[in-house]
């Protein structure tokens, strides 16, 4: 209800373009699950809407929630990028996005398992085997070894984007050590502080199961089921960006959160760790460090952030290492182009959620399109995250684009070529004023004995008018992401 | 508990105490400063002595004078700005046994202190002082009250006894250095330095239910060191570290070396102390401490000593 006299933000002069608006639908009304977040919006005036924006960074702040970047001079930890205004989805169009999810990891692990034993997929001509040899994240080390359930991938965040037309597309599935939910857990409670009124009124999905959740999924991977399993939280230590992240589900989990000279592989082939009351062992190893820094004696052999005899000790089956070593095999925007293809192989289903149509540059013919039409491509590397490496075609300089044809051309295998997807935008506060920004979202996926997915995820934004890279690495943001109904 | 968990817990807590002990010493010496006559000509170099600074500050190359190198400084390791940074990046690293609400107000007293340090070494009487020492009761209060009494909170405990005990034995000397100037202006002003070093200590009140008679040199020598009930007597101090090491697993060495720390305040002659012979003791006290310290680093603290399968 308008106050008379008082100024009001006014969506009439909210303008999305041709994109797809989360809040905004067309003809310039609310969408059903966004409407009273718009109609709570719609009753603050632009100084109100400015200051709750700048309480909740002041929370950030003092609540300490931050992400490292490397060398930032004397405080390696700087504060989370939040925008208070949450990102709506109706609860009935989640739940196909939900089991399409499902859908993709259960394909992926047996995919997986398949990679390091028969290769029936190769072997029955479904999937090319040079992808496997030539790929940096397959693991010898791993051929033949059976983690607990059948399953490599525990823990998944799937990238999800939405074009012009509101389709729902996966970008791509991270495997090895996914990132950010522990922000998606405080940009709720943070959410609950700006607008509390919002929650009392409507049903908004909650997404504090998770470290229970996730808790559980480990404990279901224990080798010593029935007893109190050890878990552990491994991280690279204070430096790594996703510090925070560790620390904080260890918290939550009540798990150690152990750096790797704290563990060390007994003669008995166990891992214990370092404890005031002597060797301790542990069962369970929730790992944040990329496999191959995992074992000195298998893989990078100056690693100081692994463990010596640790792979030793989880082919023996002493040891659960979440996700699997030799996960990252799938996580390659190449291998990805093959999903939907293994969806069908080994589920015998059609795709819930469908591709990014993707590119891969290995075809000759192929690989002289994508170098014509550069422009009007996103070209990725295979293998990197971060959105480090990639040419967003429309934003590029000539000159980028003649340096990146050639190092597609010297290494084709290692890219693919995707369309330029307008990705879909929510409001966000810019100043004292709401503007469409654009967005991804990147919900968690657990497979252990059981299957979770969170509700919803993180909402990432790219905080610059018309970017699309929503990196936090990069001067990307963050949202709460509110299944609603 | 990992020990390199239980070495950051250990230091979050000395480096707490550490920066709660320096706001209180700056305070007492800005008092002092005030009552004195002025010809006793004391100066920061002499907190500076007292806390192991003064040659570190001599070979600085800036251009701080004493209070702001004791406060502010960036340069200085053991400044009170760079003790809290380190007892913050302490908490930030155990995020997992800290408190959420310690952790956030060791943050908020962490921001901007950098300014408002700069402020208090332009005036040390700003307020500011005491606005540290409020927080960290605060945080005191929030670890003693809300953290589970384990393993973590007795490192805390060691950690903050240890390094109390530490400031307590080096107020003592400061009180004596002071009075040993040998200045005839001083000889007629033992009473107040000794209540202005009661008074950092908050140790004013306790010592007058304690002693009724008026306040005197070897009576508060005695009480700081041997009284058993106020929290920051040595013995007192003693006694809790302790207590908290024997609530852990293989405290032996620990152990032997506190009751050796006991021996030495027990048999002490507080009547015959002068002043040289108060810094002598203060100094095999200090000896003492270390010792403390390196037992409990070798036993518990460094992760390349834990061999044995508990």
């Amino acid at each position: 209800m308008s106050i008379p006299g008082k100024i009001h933000i006014d969506w009439s002069t909210y303008d999305p373009g041709d994109g797809f608006d989360a809040v905004i639908g067309p003809g310039g009304q609310p969408r059903p699950a966004a409407a009273e977040l718009a109609h709570t919006l719609g009753e603050l005036s632009p100084k109100e809407l400015a200051d709750r924006q700048k309480a909740a960074e002041a929370a950030i702040l003092e609540m300490g929630i931050t992400f490292t970047v490397y060398s930032e001079g004397e405080n390696i930890d700087r504060a989370w990028p939040f925008d208070i205004v949450p990102r709506p989805i109706a609860r009935t169009e989640w739940d196909g996005v939900e089991a399409g999810l499902k859908q993709r990891l259960r394909a992926l692990n047996l995919f997986i398992d398949d990679v390091y034993h028969e290769q029936r997929m190769v072997a029955d001509g479904r999937f090319p085997g040079a992808l496997i040899k030539s790929s940096k994240n397959y693991l010898d080390a791993c051929q033949g070894a059976n983690p607990p359930h059948g399953v490599w991938a525990n823990i998944c965040g799937s990238d999800l984007v939405r074009d012009k037309d509101g389709t729902v597309y996966v970008l791509e599935d991270n495997l090895r050590v996914p990132s950010g939910v522990s922000y998606m857990l405080e940009n709720r409670s943070i959410t609950k502080l700006v607008f509390p009124e919002l929650f009392r009124r409507q049903k908004i999905r909650s997404v504090d199961d998770y470290p229970a959740e996730l808790f559980n999924m480990l404990v279901s991977l224990s080798p010593r089921p029935g007893d109190d399993p050890e878990v552990v939280v491994l991280t690279p230590g204070i430096y790594n960006s996703a510090y925070f992240e560790h620390s904080y589900l260890a918290r939550c989990m009540g798990a150690e959160l152990v750096e790797g000279n704290d563990l060390v592989v007994g003669d008995d082939d166990c891992v214990y760790m370092r404890a005031v009351e002597g060797l301790t062992r542990v069962d369970v190893i929730y790992s944040r460090i990329n496999a191959e820094y995992l074992d000195p004696d298998v893989f990078v052999k100056d690693s100081l952030l692994g463990v010596p005899g640790l792979i030793r000790a989880w082919r023996a089956g002493n040891v659960a290492i979440a996700n699997a070593p030799g996960t990252g095999v799938a996580d390659d925007k190449v291998v990805y182009t093959y999903v939907p293809e293994m969806i069908r192989y080994y589920l015998g289903e059609e795709p819930i959620l469908p591709n990014v149509p993707s590119h891969q540059c290995e075809d000759p013919e192929t690989l002289e399109w994508v170098v014509e039409n550069l422009q009007q491509l996103v070209v990725k590397p295979a293998n990197e995250s971060g959105g480090y490496g990639m040419l967003v075609g429309p934003k590029s300089t000539a000159r980028e684009r003649k340096e990146f044809a050639g190092l597609v051309r010297k290494n084709p295998r290692n890219y693919v070529a995707q369309p330029v997807i307008t990705l879909s935008t929510v409001p966000t506060v810019i100043g004292r004023k709401l503007e469409p920004r654009h967005v991804d979202l990147r919900p968690f996926i657990l497979q252990g004995a059981d299957m979770y997915v969170t509700p919803g995820g993180l909402t990432r934004v790219a905080l610059v008018r018309g970017s699309l890279v929503v990196n936090s690495s990069q001067g990307g943001g963050s949202k709460d992401t509110w299944v609603v109904g | 508990m990992l020990s390199r968990v239980a070495e950051r817990l250990y230091w979050m807590a000395r480096y707490l105490e550490r920066v709660e002990n320096t706001a209180r010493l700056v305070g007492v010496f800005g008092e002092l400063q005030l009552d004195l006559p002025e010809e006793t000509g004391l100066d920061w170099s002499l907190p500076l002595t007292m806390l192991g600074q003064k040659e570190a500050f001599k070979s600085a190359s800036g251009d701080e004078d004493e209070l702001h190198f004791l406060l502010s400084s960036q340069d200085n390791p053991a400044s009170l700005l760079n003790a809290l940074r380190s007892a913050r990046e302490n908490a930030r690293t155990t995020r997992d046994l800290v408190p959420t609400e310690a952790w956030r107000t060791i943050n908020e007293l962490y921001l901007g202190s950098r300014k408002r340090l700069k402020e208090m070494a332009n005036r040390p009487s700003s307020g500011y002082g005491a606005d540290i020492i409020d927080r960290c009761h605060t945080i005191t209060g929030i670890l003693d009250g809300t953290m589970s009494h384990g393993a973590a909170f007795q490192f805390v405990r060691l950690g903050r006894s240890l390094e109390r005990a530490d400031m307590t034995s080096r107020m003592i000397e400061v009180a004596a250095a002071i009075m040993m100037t040998g200045r005839e202006e001083l000889r007629h002003q033992d009473n107040s330095v000794w209540r202005a070093i009661l008074r950092a200590l908050s140790a004013y009140q306790a010592y007058r239910q304690y002693m009724r008679r008026r306040i005197e040199g070897p009576q508060v020598v005695a009480f700081l060191l041997l009284d058993e009930l106020f929290p920051r007597a040595v013995m007192h101090c003693v006694q809790v570290l302790d207590e908290a090491a024997s609530q852990l697993p293989r405290n032996k060495a620990t152990r032997k070396e506190i009751t050796a720390l006991k021996a030495r305040l027990e048999s002490v002659d507080v009547e015959g102390l002068d002043h040289p012979s108060v810094k002598r003791y203060v100094d095999d006290l200090q000896r003492d401490f270390a010792s403390i310290g390196l037992a409990v680093f070798e036993t518990w603290l460094n992760p390349m000593r834990i061999t044995q399968v508990r």
